[in-house]
């Protein structure tokens, strides 16, 4: 499993309710239902994406989570999660306010805007970059809404939302070390636990 | 898992009947003396009888969802999409069932047989009976094939609620309840849909308050209106256009000025309805659309839904239809919700396709493919 994917697993307790907002092929609640005996839901809007969390035993639910997240009752899961995919909704404001309304927790997961790489690809060659983590060329980019650790950060603050741990990864998972010094400039995968303040 | 199968029909099939001597409650207080169940199979029961499914038909279906009864036979059985080996209910690994229900108008007892109290047709005199009444008599014909626990309850739009009901009913006899293009109840629009069918069969003079059977004349020309009127609900006003447009029959020029058929769409609808008499009773079609109307199983929870399924143990796999217009998306999202809100398994595609609620016997691509994978996963489960 990927390193970030397996870092938010650490963040799942034994028997957690778990809602994965945008869970892709269901791979992470898969992995979660069998090492950490979690229960729950993953949300998908892509057809193929949801045939293949069919495949891979998970609930999932034909939903799009920009029209927010009403079928689910106030705390109703320990965690929700959105892994990669804030920077592609309509109001990541409005999706953190409700992630922290139907679960205890969030753990969110995005690509850092502000990596030195992105950064040297947009100074340096003038076009919009692309990087392993940001695999779109911009005119079929489902990303709307991309933000640096800076931003989410202030917006978490904005929102009075707590930030309980961030872990910051670079590009090849390797070298933490820089990302732990100068995060916003390198590191390429940003993890974060929230709660409400 | 064994390999996927070639994608065929399950080829000639026989209909069987099995008779019940043991009398039937009935939810309207009735009592059915006896009754017999007609159905058909589709492939292999297992040795220890842990791939049945069961299929549950619609309104106007019957038992006959697969293959053909004569190598002469030009129309398969109504869910041919969906049944047969390499189809989601694949016979290869799973043992199908599908029986005609009680009411029915094709070998189970209904109006169309005889009253053992009197000698006569039942007719008009068959008791109404509800969704709830099929499960009870369904769940009998299982025990009668040896099937302790369905691998799954199948079924669309009435099919769909009977599936849902004997998830409720009896939630230790299916391990997976799969709800297609279902509603958790009928809206007032389409309860209105059903009057106006009901309207057209009983104030037809050769009705004769149901007792046609006793002349022989039937309400030839309001089941065919109801029939018509049914099926234009079933479509979508795109799949209509898609198909007949404004198209128009005979030659070519002006209109004709009169009130034959001069339309493609109302050709096709005469011709729909018509053949529709030839092969349903008006009395049975009166009892479905009444069952229809009366399935509400969140009415005895204050209309909590979710109170209803409380008791539910199987997963579900729910699937709804764009343009289905008649039993929309979001009344399939009705029960999905209410699993949800009782921390129940379910998964829930909601597919595009522009045929409206026919839909669900069509095979549509994405359709077949995410019901394939859903029976897949029940076919691992049961280890076949």
């Amino acid at each position: 499993m990927r390193s970030d994917l397996e870092i938010v697993a650490g963040w799942v307790s034994s028997g957690d309710r778990v809602l994965d907002l945008g869970c892709g092929d269901g791979r992470l609640l898969r992995h979660l239902f069998d090492r950490r005996q979690a229960t729950g839901y993953g949300l998908e809007i892509d057809p193929a994406g949801i045939t293949q969390s069919i495949a891979n035993g998970i609930n999932v639910i034909e939903s799009d989570i920009d029209e927010g997240l009403s079928d689910f009752d106030d705390n109703a899961f320990d965690q929700v999660i959105l892994t990669q995919t804030l920077q592609a909704v309509q109001r990541p404001d409005q999706l953190l306010w409700e992630m922290l309304r139907v679960g205890r927790t969030g753990i969110v997961t995005f690509p850092n805007f502000a990596y030195y790489r992105l950064r040297w690809h947009l100074a340096v060659k003038g076009r919009m970059p692309m990087s392993h983590a940001l695999s779109y060329a911009w005119y079929e980019t489902p990303n709307i809404h991309f933000c640096t650790i800076h931003d989410f950060e202030a917006l978490c603050e904005q929102l009075s939302i707590h930030i309980i741990e961030r872990r910051v990864l670079s590009h090849d998972y390797k070298r933490p070390l820089m990302a732990r010094w100068v995060p916003n400039l390198f590191g390429e995968v940003a993890l974060y636990r929230i709660c409400r303040a | 898992m064994t390999a996927l199968a070639e994608e065929r029909s399950v080829g000639v099939i026989t209909p069987q009947t099995v008779h019940f001597d043991e009398p039937l409650a009935l939810d309207s207080g009735r009592v059915l003396p006896g009754y017999t169940i007609a159905y058909e199979t589709y492939g292999e029961l297992n040795a220890d009888a842990s791939n049945a499914i069961l299929v549950c038909h619609a309104l106007s279906g019957n038992h006959h969802a697969a293959g053909y009864h004569s190598h002469d036979e030009r129309k398969p059985g109504w869910w041919e999409a969906c049944i047969g080996p390499g189809k989601p209910l694949d016979t290869s690994r799973f043992f199908v069932v599908c029986s005609n229900n009680i009411g029915g108008c094709h070998g189970s007892t209904g109006p169309t047989s005889v009253n053992p109290e009197t000698g006569e047709l039942y007719g008009a005199d068959f008791p109404l009976v509800t969704v709830r009444d099929w499960v009870r008599s369904q769940a009998r014909l299982a025990d009668h094939l040896g099937v302790e626990r369905w691998a799954a309850v199948a079924g669309g739009s009435l099919g769909g609620m009977q599936a849902l009901q004997w998830a409720i009913d009896q939630p230790e006899r299916l391990r997976h309840a799969v709800v297609i293009a279902a509603a958790p109840r009928l809206s007032a629009q389409n309860i209105a849909f059903n009057e106006v069918a009901r309207q057209a069969i009983r104030s037809d003079p050769d009705f004769q308050e149901g007792r046609y059977a006793v002349t022989g004349d039937r309400p030839r020309t309001g089941l065919m209106l109801a029939r018509m009127l049914g099926h234009i609900t079933y479509l979508s006003e795109a799949a209509m256009g898609e198909k007949f447009g404004r198209d128009r029959r005979g030659t070519p020029g002006g209109y004709r000025y009169n009130y034959d058929v001069e339309f493609e769409v109302e050709s096709y609808l005469r011709y729909q309805g018509q053949s529709f008499v030839d092969r349903f009773d008006a009395n049975t079609y009166l009892l479905m659309t009444r069952a229809l109307d009366y399935f509400d199983p969140a009415a005895a929870h204050d209309g909590d839904l979710s109170v209803a399924l409380s008791g539910v143990t199987a997963p579900f796999f729910v699937a709804s239809f764009t343009s289905d217009w008649r039993f929309p998306p979001a009344a399939s999202h009705e029960i999905v919700r209410a699993l949800l809100d009782t921390d129940k398994r379910v998964s829930y595609a909601e597919i595009r396709a522009n045929h409206g609620h026919d839909a669900f016997l069509m095979p549509v691509p994405r359709y077949r493919e995410v019901f394939t994978t859903y029976m897949q996963r029940v076919a691992t489960e049961v280890g076949v």
